[in-house]
């Protein structure tokens, strides 16, 4: 069930580049990303993209290059305005504050108030109740500090938060890092779901099977640059490998190079 | 742990077995009273009733007492701001200094400025002297929290050089003389004989107080009833009602008891109109302008970070600044706002203080940026941030208060004194550390 790929792209990055000091963490990268489709970003170590990704995210600015959503030019520099375009990201490292609970990080730089300006915490409590029952339906743990958590929970909470803001576009940085089967199960209905509703999915994932579950379409980076972007169906798993390891399209690479990736 | 039972969510961490065994530490958990609190005022309790021995029955006295509470206030004030500094990762070493000169100004205005533009003891000179001062103060700490938060240098350097930047110009300011009398009504806010409620008002204060302990206590079991939220034992509500309420007016009660002497007391009726009675009358001083002040504050600041974003903010970015910030929060302006505040809470202290000695001098202050760090942490606000309580750190300002008092009141000598408090000092975040690791 791929998206369609004729209108408007959702989120567009075009000739995106990012250095630190000397170093071309993200070096000319464009890539976009439709309505109801799952983009999987995948690459090696340093390869660059949760750099690229936060370059959506708000996390960093892009030295140049420029981002278009829904065919409109942005600017993005803070995580502020990714959210007033509706971008919400889940990072790898899970950006909770380990002192405050769940609810309060699910809430973080949105908090609902009371008429007096106030924090509502019961209703703040209520909605995300609400919210982590679809997800997590055991989870219990509203009121205790995030670092009491398990690591499926706390990525629960992660996970809470992006969704309850009505997301058009979610970045997930490897969002299954942290979890048992059941729990990456859960996160696998869960992206199905959202792509459903029509969100578009940047994917990030060092997993080659989940990236194959997912995603439509497949980017690969290696050394900031962008390898390609090939659809699901028209590849292999050894081709993508292929490209994340050599940096070689399909077809462009030897048989024997191909060979050496199995040995 | 999860199994979605109707328990109470705080219990479920510390075990399934506490409605099981009903023992005292079960009591207490159904309580949900925070042990690091009642640890303290055990500590407190402690402190006082050794003091109170050692110098031979004076130390519980409602006099003495009466005297802690006003000595406690400037401290605890200006430590109800520390801890939301320490919380986000921060320090302020500037806050003795930023007091002499808050001070040496709110000094100067009603002692030279005010009353040639006024006239002498013009009605409104001490409010205007104070509101100056606290936004001076709180100007001062923007300033710093300014090049802490958008320059990048490190709040220990930034206020080490406000240490002593403001200490000099403190003394600059007035040359190193002493600025004196305040302005009458302005030296009400110190406290001294004139600067109480009386006894009346205090058990009305009292009696707000307890009638809010029972309020707090319904609205929090209505807005749980309300989503559905588990609710704690109605006993353990009650037992906590009965308690806040018996200390609260137990403690007026108590300073109550602490009488004008007979020459004043006699003078104060005569200028009331009324005849002295044969054998005297027992006028209470009733709680002081300091204490009040320090209440309020406390509230106040209770408030601020607890129960609106600001404070949240804080201890987010004490948390997890990285987190904080992809949270999309200002930081950076959370950091000027919370030296800000400190240094608005510098103001009400150094007004305290000034009204208290009656005058300003420019060594006003010296080392108590120490002292109000340590009350802050040993009420149990971790340097590591993230970790801190306004009530904890007013009873740290009470504690090493009460120290320093009985000290003095059993004879003590100085050098002596100085050893004990920081041996105290170092004791008290030892245990809370190891009792912190092992909770965790």
């Amino acid at each position: 069930m791929a998206a369609d790929l004729s209108g408007t792209p959702l989120v567009e990055m075009r000739d995106i580049r990012v250095a630190f000091g000397g170093v071309h963490a993200v070096d000319g990268v464009t890539i976009d990303l439709y309505p109801g489709e799952v983009v999987a970003l995948v690459g090696g170590n340093g390869a660059g993209k949760t750099t690229l990704i936060k370059t959506l995210s708000g996390a960093h600015k892009c030295d140049s290059g420029q981002i278009y959503i829904n065919g409109e030019p942005v600017t993005i520099d803070t995580p502020r305005d990714a959210k007033e375009y509706a971008i919400e990201t889940i990072y790898q490292t899970l950006a909770l504050a380990e002192n405050i609970d769940a609810t309060a990080n699910m809430f973080l730089g949105r908090e609902l108030k009371t008429r007096f300006r106030t924090l509502d915490d019961s209703a703040m409590e209520s909605a995300a109740r609400e919210v982590m029952g679809r997800l997590n339906p055991k989870f219990q743990n509203f009121k205790v500090p995030v670092n009491s958590l398990s690591g499926g929970q706390r990525q629960s909470v992660a996970i809470a938060r992006a969704v309850h803001f009505n997301a058009r576009i979610l970045i997930m940085d490897e969002p299954t890092a942290a979890l048992g089967p059941a729990e990456t199960a859960q996160v696998t209905e869960l992206i199905k779901q959202l792509k459903a509703e029509g969100i578009g999915i940047f994917l990030i994932s060092h997993d080659i099977h989940d990236v194959f579950d997912l995603a439509d379409r497949i980017s690969v980076m290696l050394q900031g640059k962008l390898v390609g972007t090939v659809n699901k169906e028209d590849v292999t798993k050894d081709d993508v490998l292929g490209m994340i390891i050599i940096g070689k399209l399909p077809g462009e690479a030897s048989s024997t190079e191909l060979e050496a990736l199995h040995e | 742990m999860t199994d979605g039972s109707a328990r109470p969510e705080t219990i479920e961490t510390s075990g399934e077995h506490a409605e099981k065994t009903p023992g005292l530490v079960a009591a207490f958990r159904s309580m949900e009273v925070d042990t690091r609190l009642i640890g303290m005022l055990g500590a407190l309790a402690v402190i006082w009733i050794s003091f109170h021995f050692w110098s031979g029955g004076t130390f519980l006295t409602p006099r003495n007492l009466w005297n802690l509470s006003v000595q406690t206030a400037a401290v605890a004030i200006m430590a109800t701001g520390m801890v939301l500094i320490i919380v986000s990762r921060h320090i302020d070493l500037s806050v003795g200094s930023m007091l002499a000169v808050v001070g040496m100004l709110m000094a100067l205005l009603q002692a030279e400025i005010l009353p040639d533009l006024l006239g002498f003891d013009h009605p409104l000179t001490w409010i205007i002297a104070l509101i100056i001062g606290i936004a001076f103060g709180a100007a001062l700490g923007a300033f710093q929290g300014a090049i802490i938060a958008y320059v990048g240098v490190p709040s220990f350097i930034v206020t080490l050089g406000g240490l002593l930047v403001w200490r000099g110009v403190a003394w600059w300011m007035a040359s190193g003389r002493t600025i004196a009398p305040m302005d009458s009504t302005f030296q009400l806010l110190g406290g001294g004989s004139r600067g109480t409620i009386g006894g009346f008002l205090s058990w009305v204060v009292g009696i707000i107080a307890a009638v809010g302990i029972v309020l707090l206590l319904i609205n929090s079991r209505r807005t749980r009833q309300r989503y559905g939220f588990a609710l704690r034992p109605l006993w353990a509500d009650a037992t906590i009602g009965v308690i806040g309420v018996g200390v609260v007016l137990g403690a007026v009660g108590y300073l109550n008891r602490y009488f004008l002497p007979p020459l004043l007391a006699q003078r104060r009726l005569e200028e009331d109109g009324q005849v002295w009675p044969e054998g005297g009358v027992d006028i209470p001083l009733g709680l002081a302008n300091p204490v009040l002040i320090a209440i309020l504050v406390a509230l106040i600041m209770t408030f601020i970070s607890t129960r609106i974003s600001f404070g949240r903010y804080v201890f987010a970015i004490g948390g997890n600044p990285e987190a904080a910030e992809l949270g999309g929060i200002k930081t950076r302006l959370t950091t000027v706002k919370t030296f800000a505040l400190m240094g608005g809470l510098v103001g009400i202290a150094a007004a305290v203080q000034i009204a208290r000695l009656n005058a300003a001098v420019s060594g006003l202050g010296q080392l108590t940026e120490l002292y109000v760090i340590a009350a802050a942490v040993i009420g149990g606000t971790s340097l590591a941030g993230g970790i801190g309580t306004i009530p904890g750190a007013v009873l740290g300002a009470l504690v090493m208060q009460s120290l320093q008092s009985g000290m003095v009141l059993v004879g003590v000598d100085a050098p002596l004194q100085d050893i004990a408090v920081g041996v105290v000092l170092v004791v008290a975040v030892a245990i809370d550390t190891f009792y912190r690791r092992r909770s965790t």
